[in-house]
């Protein structure tokens, strides 16, 4: 089925069987192998990417459903030589060991930020019509969609939080 | 994950009508628990209708002082909308309860209200399971049933319905609006679109088959205070033990039974001036265990009292 997903601000137009995933589409098909693929069922975040701007798991959506879409992955976020300033805080903090669940982890990040800049409530926000401050708490729950096996949550938190003021 | 074909329905009327025409059909929006359960082969459709473009997305206000919610509107926009979050904090509070914010981003109204049950057995294709497959029993009777129903089960099944949204939607008596697959309009309180599992446990709701929902519509804000409440065995990203909604006088618990669970006889002893511990004892005398979902029975006995507590203060602060 042909589809047309603008990723990392180029159109690819591919042929896909409909029950490829956006995550073994930007994979397999288009050799982005950054989105990582960790439980293949929602439940780890490792292949969190930004579809129109918005933090979502890519696989549990299937491409044909994203023709037209903008799509960011962590290669559209940074380079090697010209770092994104979460990538670089990432590094600063020490805030991975194995990296495997990074690249997720910084998209996620990305979007987080988004939704508390656009004044979204979570679970640990008390006063729900109040304007929200991103303590511990409220970063911590609102990532608790992105696992990290070697455990680098406080590390997480403390790069997230060293670039938050400046991204939000 | 099986072969099934894809279209993009242009509209709702073309939605239904697909529907109606092609056996084995399944809409799809969000996708995030269909997909996951066509991937381990619980769901397989031969034909998905992709109705997430579909113009159902608005949050409006309603001429009778209420909200309508567009079945496609995600968790994360009804969660987030200035109105909701004054008038219905207790729909808010829910659905930041439920799933992360990847997962809040893509789900909508109406998939979130169709969501299929946790239940170990059903998600294991190895196990007995009589939503699974009709006839071939339920595993979770004499299994690992720690997470099962106490209200409404029956020897067929003993599954709950996952959803926090939902609870809190009935706790504010909602009501659901659907396309027929014949292209007609109808509408019904969301207290029954979900059945009891009785003998068959994989009929799930009261729609009819290629039946789209098109919006949830809340009706003005009851008086008195709202709250969510919900134990679960991780702080946050895990299904809930136990949860509880109370808006006004009327009380909803999740993750109890097969649907979400209206406390009437809750409802009706405190209006009659029964204390809050009084009042959901007499709802649990309805309650049933089946060796290792026992302390469910206790969680709701605090749990509920606990959210009426903080209702009532937060009544009186707004």
């Amino acid at each position: 089925m042909k589809t047309t997903i603008t990723v990392n601000g180029e159109p690819r137009t591919l042929d896909l069987d409909p029950r490829t995933t956006l995550l073994d589409t930007l994979r397999e098909h288009l050799k982005l192998t950054g989105s990582k693929k960790g439980c293949d069922h929602g439940q780890c975040g490792a292949c969190t990417v930004l579809v129109n701007g918005v933090r979502i798991n890519s696989c549990l959506s299937l491409a044909v459903m994203h023709d037209g879409d903008q799509v960011t992955t962590i290669e559209g976020i940074g380079t090697v030589e010209k770092l994104h300033p979460l990538q670089q805080a990432f590094l600063t903090e020490d805030a991975f060991q194995c990296g495997y669940c990074t690249p997720g982890q910084i998209c996620s990040a990305l979007g987080m930020l988004k939704e508390v800049a656009e004044n979204w409530p979570s679970q640990e926000t008390a006063n729900l019509t109040g304007k929200i401050t991103l303590t511990d708490d409220e970063l911590r729950e609102r990532m608790s969609g992105n696992i990290c096996r070697c455990s680098a949550y406080p590390q997480i938190v403390a790069a997230i939080k060293s670039v938050a003021g400046e991204l939000a | 994950m099986r072969a099934f074909t894809y279209e993009r329905a242009a509209d709702a009327q073309a939605a239904v009508k697909a529907a109606a025409e092609t056996p084995n059909a399944k809409f799809i929006a969000g996708g995030t628990n269909l997909l996951d359960l066509m991937k381990l082969e619980i769901e397989h459709p031969a034909h998905l209708i992709d109705v997430a473009r579909l113009p159902l997305a608005a949050i409006e206000e309603t001429p009778e002082g209420g909200l309508r919610i567009g079945a496609m509107a995600t968790n994360s926009h009804v969660a987030a909308d200035a109105r909701v979050r004054a008038r219905y904090p207790v729909l808010t509070q829910a659905i930041v309860a439920g799933g992360s914010g990847q997962l809040r981003n893509k789900a909508t109204t109406g998939g979130n209200l169709l969501q299929r049950t946790r239940c170990a057995y059903f998600y294991d294709t190895t196990k007995p399971c009589n939503k699974r497959a009709p006839g071939s029993g339920c595993g979770a009777l004499e299994g690992l049933n720690r997470n099962s129903a106490i209200f409404g089960a029956s020897h067929a099944c003993i599954a709950t319905h996952p959803s926090d949204m939902a609870v809190a939607l009935v706790a504010l008596d909602a009501t659901v609006e659907t396309l027929s697959p014949s292209g007609a309009a109808r509408s019904f309180p969301l207290m029954e679109l979900h059945r009891l599992p009785g003998e068959t446990p994989d009929i799930e709701t009261h729609l009819v088959p290629g039946e789209l929902i098109t919006a949830v519509v809340l009706p003005p804000a009851p008086e008195g205070g709202q709250m969510y409440r919900k134990v679960r065995d991780r702080a946050s990203y895990a299904a809930g033990l136990a949860s509880v909604a109370v808006a006004g006088g009327r009380i909803a618990l999740g993750a109890v039974a097969h649907k979400p669970w209206r406390a009437a006889d809750a409802e009706a002893a405190l209006a009659s001036g029964a204390s809050a511990d009084e009042a959901i004892g007499r709802e649990l005398e309805g309650a049933g265990e089946n060796g290792r979902n026992g302390f469910k029975i206790n969680l709701v006995r605090r749990l509920v009292p606990a959210a009426l507590a903080e209702a009532r203060e937060q009544g009186r602060g707004a």
